[in-house]
């Protein structure tokens, strides 16, 4: 029982450890590679930091339920474009435009509903068809991708409202809005899934499904649920960041279910369902931003943050694996 | 008996699958403090009547009649507000979460917001745990307990709800002794509580010692109920396969030839220890010893699947080194393995692909995979076992548990094994279809190949084995001949007491 507690903490730990290494590495390379005068670790590049890292950050806190639950979800880069056009596009509705400032809260709640109406298609799609939730969310991402480009063709969309952007950059000891969204769903869903009936039922029915089924959780509107938060979570995340942004490109948002799965899977929930943490994916999030950043900081350009990446993926993901035997005489697979 | 009302009444119960009349009118009535058996073979129709029971499949015929109301079971959440708990022989448990989450498992205690309540749940819990007289506690994780403390947690939900009738389906299947004590306290304490009992199982001596009546169905249809104390195993057997069954002890040997496998002071960490015996060509030698003894990890390990930590492995008197499957089964080891389901067959495949499947790649027409060589070496083993199939392009899902295990044995022969390792042969296979595996496994001795039996089964290592060896927490114990062992002595053996010698 002690060294099944320590490996746990050990594997809990790791993402944690790797941030501290990050942190630390920079902060060396920085030093020499460096164009920028200022120190890697410095407050206000840290808080810049988690305001990137809030629009994938909020999707992979759903991602992490969605998987938990065994399933996953493709479609959250296309709802989180869909969802910004849909908030900045009836902001310029005649009748939204009539209402002067008010029209912003009208326009995400649009833009909210937006999101969990796609879930909820995805979700009821999943449970009624019971289709694998890999290969349903594929489709709707084409699907939702393509309403988007319906939406304005190859153009952008775009209005800015100064009072929102105000809002989008308010702050509180130098925390931003986006920022300050990333914190509090990420505590909200924490408590879920750690404290609530149906938090714990969705750990049960990734585990061990037919278990589920025995123990009469009515696993299709459960999974229905975790479908509309996702949606739900993608429009906000669209909120935050399209509020101070003002303009949306219909390629937007492209990629952003592949960013969050990797940060999910770093912070250790299993692909197979069953286990995982908003918290580890809380540190995932920010490995793969401080890896961005980090990397940015000492020089080097894009294409080349995306390789380490992958190779860090894989890496942890190997890592994981050797923890996981329990030594030599254990029975090979 | 008819001034009881009876909890559970099943009247006339037909289901009908494509091609098969899977429950031809069962009628059965499970009445208040009674332990009731439920027996026949695999294939009855046992778990489909479980099923209609639990709601998962809708009878086409008959009734289902709790406390006197008929009612239609809509699933299992149905099934369990009428009272009605299911024990599930194969384990339904989530293994990330804790003892106390699963055993509670849909029916959370909760606070406000759905908050789940963990004091409750806790307190709850462990006052079912100490019933069960168990070693572990409510926030154990159940994915770190042996496969015996699982099912325990699995019992353990019968005892949540106020059930008026619990139905096992097989839950000793891998409990030690000391456990099923336990068990069987739990379902004497359940019964004095006037719930009604319901006890699927093979193992004719628990049968005996704990239940009141014995409710027996042969496919698909019912065979009638009798009162326990006025039968015995030969007519339960009888009346579930039309036959006598043989309990007798191994007394023909075969003419035995050179040593096949020899292993000397083999040792796999604390798995076991300093293990050393011989088998040869035309030899039965069982391995039994208690749930953990070490008897599987040995198998594993002349298989390839663990590495030992010390010891030799000797072919024909040729030390070897077995890395992986892929090395034993090239120097002609083959495992049946325990669990026939998970690690013996692909069940969605069809007979003729499974049994083929360790030498499909040397079976190819050209480029392609030769057809008629695969349909030839399932035909000659399908005749030579007797495997009963409609074709070889049944699925092997859809065959009773005796015929799969004939198609994995099949699987192993084909690739012409010197040693051939079954392990747990019979688990999960009913009385008809166990004598005739046993009966199988004499005449591969017979006709040369070297053969280690692991059981549980006392009955069963007495019938097969020439020799047995007796493990006790991963040490060998001893080893008899089939002429010197006693039920007694082999008990006392595998529990540690006595026993003496090592062989």
């Amino acid at each position: 029982m002690k060294s099944d507690n320590m490996s746990n903490l050990i594997k809990n730990g790791a993402i944690w450890g790797f941030i501290v290494l990050e942190l630390i590495f920079f902060q060396i390379a920085g030093e020499f590679w460096s164009l920028s005068e200022r120190a890697f670790m410095d407050l206000d590049n840290m808080l810049l930091l988690l305001k990137q890292s809030a629009p994938i950050g909020i999707i992979a806190v759903g991602m992490t339920v969605i998987m938990i639950n065994g399933n996953i979800d493709l479609s959250v880069g296309a709802i989180y474009a869909l969802c910004a056009i849909v908030m900045l596009d009836s902001m310029s509705w005649p009748f939204m435009e009539s209402l002067g400032d008010w029209a912003i809260p009208l326009a995400w709640l649009f833009a909210l509903l937006t999101g969990a109406v796609l879930g909820l298609i995805n979700g009821i799609i999943v449970w009624k068809t019971g289709v694998d939730a890999f290969i349903v969310t594929l489709g709707s991402m084409l699907g939702y991708r393509g309403l988007v480009f319906m939406y304005n063709g190859e153009n952008p969309t775009y209005h800015l409202n100064w009072t929102m952007v105000d809002i989008a950059e308010w702050d509180i000891f130098g925390v931003e809005t986006p920022a300050l969204v990333f914190l509090v769903v990420a505590l909200i869903v924490w408590f879920v899934m750690t404290r609530t009936v149906h938090g714990r039922n969705a750990y049960a029915v990734g585990n061990n499904r037919e278990a589920a089924v025995n123990a009469a959780i009515r696993v299709g509107p459960h999974m229905l649920i975790n479908f509309v938060l996702i949606g739900f979570l993608a429009a906000l995340s669209a909120v935050t960041f399209y509020s101070g942004s003002g303009s949306v490109n219909p390629n937007d948002g492209m990629l952003f279910e592949l960013w969050a799965i990797t940060a999910v899977v770093l912070g250790g929930t299993k692909l197979i369902g069953g286990a995982g943490s908003i918290v580890g994916t809380f540190g995932g999030v920010i490995a793969i931003q401080l890896l961005r950043k980090g990397l940015g900081h000492i020089g080097a350009d894009t294409a080349t943050v995306n390789l380490v990446i992958g190779l860090i993926l894989i890496a942890v993901l190997f890592l994981d694996r050797q923890l996981n035997v329990k030594g030599k005489e254990e029975l090979k697979v | 008996m008819t001034e009881k009302t009876p909890v559970l009444r099943l009247e006339g119960i037909v289901k009908t699958f494509p091609g098969v009349r899977a429950l031809d009118g069962v009628s059965l009535t499970l009445l208040p403090g009674e332990v009731h058996a439920l027996m026949g073979e695999n294939g009855a129709g046992k778990s489909t009547l479980m099923k209609v029971l639990g709601g998962i499949y809708q009878p086409d015929e008959g009734q289902i009649i709790v406390d006197e109301q008929p009612v239609v079971m809509s699933g299992p959440l149905e099934a369990k507000a009428k009272g009605i708990v299911f024990i599930h022989q194969e384990l339904s448990l989530a293994t990330e979460l804790s003892v106390a989450e699963n055993i509670y498992l849909g029916e959370l205690p909760r606070k406000r917001f759905g908050l789940v309540d963990w004091a409750q749940l806790e307190a709850n819990t462990n006052k079912i745990l100490k019933k069960l007289n168990v070693g572990f506690n409510a926030k154990t994780r159940v994915g770190s307990l042996s496969i015996a403390n699982q099912q325990m947690v699995e019992i353990a939900r019968a005892l949540t709800v106020d059930a008026k009738a619990v139905i096992f389906d097989e839950p000793t299947a891998s409990l030690t002794d000391a456990e099923k004590v336990v068990l069987f306290e739990v379902i004497a304490d359940l019964q004095s509580q006037g719930v009604g009992i319901a006890y699927i199982s093979h193992r004719m001596e628990e049968i005996f010692k704990i239940t009141d009546r014995i409710s027996v169905l042969r496919d698909g249809q019912y065979q009638g109920t009798v009162n326990t104390a006025e039968t015995d195993e030969e007519g339960v057997t009888q009346m579930m396969i039309g036959r006598k069954l043989d309990l007798s002890r191994n007394e023909s040997h075969h003419e035995l030839g050179e040593v096949a496998i020899e292993v000397r002071g083999l040792s796999c960490g604390n798995l076991y220890e300093d293990v050393s015996f011989e088998v040869r060509r035309g030899e039965v030698v069982g391995f039994y010893g208690l749930v953990g003894a070490g008897r599987t990890e040995i198998a594993e390990t002349l298989f390839g699947l663990r590495n030992p930590s010390a010891g030799t492995i000797l072919m024909d008197g040729e030390e070897v080194t077995i890395q992986s499957p892929a090395d034993a089964i090239a120097r002609g080891i083959s495992l049946v393995p325990e669990d026939r389901k998970g690690q013996g067959l692909v069940l969605g495949m069809n007979c003729r692909d499974n049994m083929t499947l360790p030498q499909v790649g040397d079976l190819t027409a050209g480029p392609f995979v030769s057809d008629g060589a695969e349909v030839a070496i399932f035909d000659q083993y399908r005749d030579k076992l007797d495997i009963r199939t409609p074709g070889w392009r049944q699925t092997v899902g859809n065959l009773s548990g005796g015929n799969q295990q004939k198609i994995v044995i099949g699987k192993w022969l084909s690739m012409h094994p010197n040693v051939l390792i079954v392990d747990e042969p019979t688990r999960g296979i009913d009385v008809g279809s166990k004598s005739e595996i046993h009966n199988l496994i004499r005449e591969l001795a017979a006709q040369g190949y070297a053969v280690i039996v692991v059981s549980s089964e006392m009955p069963e290592v007495l019938h097969v084995s020439d020799r047995i060896v007796a493990m006790y927490m991963g040490r060998i114990i001893r080893t008899f001949t089939s002429e010197e062992v006693t039920e007694d002595n082999l008990i006392q053996a595998i529990s540690g007491i006595g026993g003496g010698k090592a062989a």
